[in-house]
């Protein structure tokens, strides 16, 4: 950006006396305020008003990012600076990288910056954190405001010496005149004033081959509170004259209530119990004395006969969901193709409901103050759950703040304010502050599943491995990444919506880890059936150079080709893309051949996501991403059959712990040529296909189905079971 | 209720309590001590993990009345006149979370771990630690902080 790009900046020192819900977010123009004029285009404003009481998000269009820098950014006096963003930090580290970017560009210590997150009452309205979108957007979003709030203080400083702004450098949060040495702190030029002008679509930004605090092993923001036990969880958040509450859920799914008796638990002392229609729920003085009164209440429910796992998948594949879903993705013929072809193999993949059971179960705290609702939650949406409490208390937008501490994590399963709606009904009865924690079995039962899916799939080639059909179908699943990245002249790819008999959802990069679990086992075998090197197979039938790359950067790490499998080792390969990250996974494992019992020993994973913002947390990230899909892969599923949940504990939920927890090295290809991705989803979609094509190399067998060593096995299954 | 008298992070604490309250619920929701987290209630995650005595165990599993009397040392007692403990900077050193809702509870239960075993082998942390679980995955790096700890604490530093 050049000066030229720069307007007027104006201080507004009234707007500070108004109200908060009179303070907008275009200041007003108070031409005694005058302070400069810079040239033409940008607006740009000063204000005093409180950083507490900021509004800009709310006065853009609803989906809309704001322009102004006001609303993304704050410098205090003391050159404190504030970033405002309605993503939050759920253990994926932005709250580390974005303020790495922002010290990047708006040239301050990575330590002057505190990151303000997912504060509804101060924060820019956002979607939500989730789809891997919060490096590619927000990243650009919050770099273009640094950059511009950057152009504003050096031209603040140009005006006060009166000097060409092009000899001015910005420097560890001062502004420096090279000719004179004299500097002014960021904070002697705002004074604490706030930013309220526009930023332009693309101001420029500080190559990525500059970047001296982006890209580099920046610690986590505010570690230390999470060594310590200080960082307060949703679940951790107390307020004055709080009470506890706690919802009756029924015997099961789709279950009426047919009688009740809460006359035991309304004499515990201290005890209310809130009825509405079918909601019953119980507010006392401490949270031991609310589950006392839960289990006090006796409710008999009506419950309809419900599907369970057994015939799960051919449920999915006759009930379908007309109201979703989308026309076929088309090219060339199917038919022609299948009858030209040498190879053919048809198969079809399952995959099992799992829970995201984060370690943090649902939690909030309502508090209701003069007609406003403020409820503390764990939420990846929290301008999704204030407008579901302002739909469910008929509210207004300004009469709802939703707070979010940084929460103990989501992995896609807390997009919903369920808690939040049941702190703040129990609140309202009660007249006080409630707090409301879901219990491992709620948690585990009442929220929502990755879905379960049927992936039917039937792929032809040539005698010389190269790929000519390939038609793939999904049903319920979803359709995220179901294109094929190979390249195969037929095609035809469906997703099928279905109608689910459990509550289902997001869960850490959807659909695709069940389609990469298809098309990369099918892949798998049908270079087995060429009698071509897994690897080499992929590199034949793939042009992508990203995707390529990342292959041939894991093989070559992972030592791919040295040994040969056997009966008690095998070797697997699998790749992918989506979201804009590549991936590519190779597994060792060891295979029992008695007992059939399987063991991951060794992961090699190479990524690529553009310029990478934070290898550290990066690492960190995919790191746990493999270790997270072990679990779907081997043993997690839920146990469902008449509206009940069988494994809502996690004695009976296996989840990955120390013991499953293979070697693992991660392959960073940083291309700092490239846009930055996110990375917090698609790093899990490898492990899974790249295990069961090593299963496969050791034992014969291919296993279809997720998860494929389940801890015990259900009626319907026979053939060879693998145990983990 | 019954009143009870609590040596909580080397501080005797009055608290009043149902005798059959877990200890965990009587430190979170009575004392303000929120470091220990709820993950399950049934001993199957360790994020409640505290020290009594020494030993680590689950307070979501120990009624207040089986706690009192003895030492208890939570996450908030580790750090000692603002220093941290040798587990609890080898966590920040290695970057051993993500979250952090199951970090406390893993600090703990690393601390008894090299309280009793000083230089534990790769599958003895695995073994002692295997009832913790990091949702997030981050069970390499916890390792690895665990080691760095007992290496330090090898070369005569704190614990």
């Amino acid at each position: 950006m050049n000066r030229d790009d720069l307007a007027t900046i104006f201080l507004d020192r009234e707007s500070q006396h108004l109200p908060p819900d009179k303070r907008t977010a275009t200041p007003h123009l108070n031409r005694r305020a005058f302070l400069a004029r810079l040239g033409a285009g940008l607006l740009v404003v000063l204000a005093r008003t409180p950083t507490w009481a900021q509004e800009s998000g709310r006065t853009s269009g609803r989906n809309d990012l704001p322009k102004e820098i006001g609303a993304w950014l704050h410098i205090a006096e003391d050159g404190k600076v504030k970033v405002f963003t309605g993503k939050v930090e759920v253990g994926q580290n932005i709250r580390t990288s974005l303020a790495q970017l922002v010290a990047e560009e708006l040239r301050v210590p990575f330590d002057s910056i505190t990151m303000v997150m997912g504060d509804t009452d101060l924060v820019p309205w956002d979607m939500g954190t989730f789809g891997s979108r919060t490096t590619p957007t927000m990243g650009p979003q919050l770099r273009n405001m640094a950059a511009t709030a950057r152009q504003v203080l050096l031209k603040m400083a140009a005006q006060r010496w009166n000097v060409d702004v092009a000899t001015l450098s910005a420097t560890e949060g001062r502004i420096t005149n090279p000719a004179t040495s004299l500097s002014f702190a960021y904070g002697d030029l705002t004074r604490g004033e706030r930013f309220a002008g526009t930023a332009p679509d693309d101001p420029a930004l500080t190559p990525v081959e500059g970047w001296k605090i982006a890209g580099t092993p920046v610690a986590k923001a505010e570690g230390r509170d999470f060594v310590t036990g200080r960082h307060k969880y949703p679940s951790d958040i107390s307020r004055p004259g709080m009470m506890f509450g706690a919802v009756l859920r029924p015997d099961g799914f789709n279950a009426t209530l047919a009688s009740i008796d809460t006359t035991s638990a309304e004499r515990l002392p201290g005890v209310t119990v809130v009825r509405d229609g079918d909601f019953i729920g119980v507010v006392a003085p401490d949270a031991f004395t609310s589950q006392r009164a839960l289990s006090a209440i006796q409710a008999k429910w009506s419950l309809p006969d419900q599907p369970s796992n057994d015939g799960i998948f051919e449920y999915l594949k006759s009930h379908p969901d007309r109201n979703e879903g989308s026309p076929p993705h088309v090219s060339g013929s199917i038919s022609e193709a299948w009858d030209q072809a040498d190879l053919k193999l048809e198969a079809r993949y399952t995959v099992e409901y799992i829970a995201h059971s984060p370690l943090e179960p649902r939690a909030a705290v309502a508090e209701w103050n003069n007609g406003k609702l403020t409820v503390w939650t764990g939420t990846q949406r929290p301008f999704g759950v204030r407008d579901e409490l302002m739909q469910a208390f008929r509210l207004s937008e300004t009469q709802v703040r939703v707070i979010h501490p940084d929460m103990g994590s989501g992995y896609g399963g807390k997009h919903t304010g369920e808690a939040a709606i049941e702190a703040a009904r129990l609140s309202k009865a009660a007249g006080k502050p409630v707090k409301v924690v879901w219990s491992r079995t709620e948690e585990f039962t009442w929220a929502y599943f990755r879905p379960a899916g049927l992936i039917e799939i039937k792929a032809a080639a040539r005698h010389d491995g190269s790929l000519i059909a390939w038609e793939f179908h999904n049903y319920n699943s979803g359709p995220a990444a179901i294109g094929t990245p190979y390249v195969v002249p037929n095609q035809l790819i469906q997703f099928h919506p279905s109608k689910s008999p459990l509550r289902q959802g997001s869960y850490r990069g959807l659909a695709s880890t069940a389609n990469h679990f298809a098309r990369e086992s099918h892949i798998d075998a049908m270079a087995h059936a060429a009698s071509i090197d897994p690897l080499e197979f992929r590199l034949k039938n793939i042009s992508d150079p990203r995707l390529r790359a990342v292959l041939q950067g894991s093989a070559e790490k992972f030592g791919w080709g040295k040994a040969k499998s056997g009966p008690e080792r095998g070797f697997g390969i699998a790749c992918g893309v989506d979201k804009g990250g590549y991936v590519a996974t190779c597994a060792e494992v060891e295979v029992e051949p008695k007992t059939r019992k399987v063991r991951i020993r060794r992961v090699t994973q190479a990524w690529e996501s553009g310029a990478v913002v934070n290898p550290d947390g990066l690492r960190n990230q995919l790191t746990g991403a493999i270790v997270q899909g072990i679990g779907g892969a081997l043993f997690e599923r839920v146990l469902f059959s008449g509206g009940r949940i069988a494994n809502s504990h996690f004695a009976q939920y296996r989840v990955p712990r120390f013991s499953d927890t293979p070697a693992i090295e991660i392959v960073l290809l940083d291309r700092r040529d490239l846009p930055s991705a996110g990375a917090g989803e698609t790093g899990l979609v490898g492990l899974a296909p790249a295990v069961g094509n090593a299963i496969f190399a050791a034992s014969g067998v291919r296993i279809r189905s997720m998860p494929m060593a389940p801890a015990t096995p259900l009626n319907h299954e026979t053939g060879p079971v693998f145990r983990s | 209720m019954s009143e009870f008298q609590l040596d909580i992070n080397g501080k005797l604490v009055k608290v009043e309590a149902p005798a059959e309250e877990p200890l965990l619920s009587v430190l979170r929701n009575r004392l303000d001590l929120t470091g220990s987290k709820y993950g399950c209630g049934e001993g199957q995650c360790g994020a409640c993990t505290v020290l009594l005595d020494g030993r680590p165990t689950r307070s979501c599993l120990t009624p207040i009345s089986a706690a009192a009397g003895a030492r208890i040392v939570t996450i908030e007692g580790l750090a000692v006149g603002g220093k941290l403990s040798a587990v609890q900077q080898a966590f920040l050193e290695e970057g051993a979370l993500q979250c952090g809702y199951c970090t406390s509870g893993m600090i703990v239960a690393a601390t008894a771990l090299l309280r009793n075993n000083p230089r534990p082998s790769n599958d003895q942390i695995a073994e002692a630690m295997n009832g913790n679980i990091c949702r997030c995955g981050t069970y390499l790096r916890i390792l690895e902080a665990i080691k760095r700890a007992s290496h330090r604490s090898v070369l005569g530093g704190s614990q």
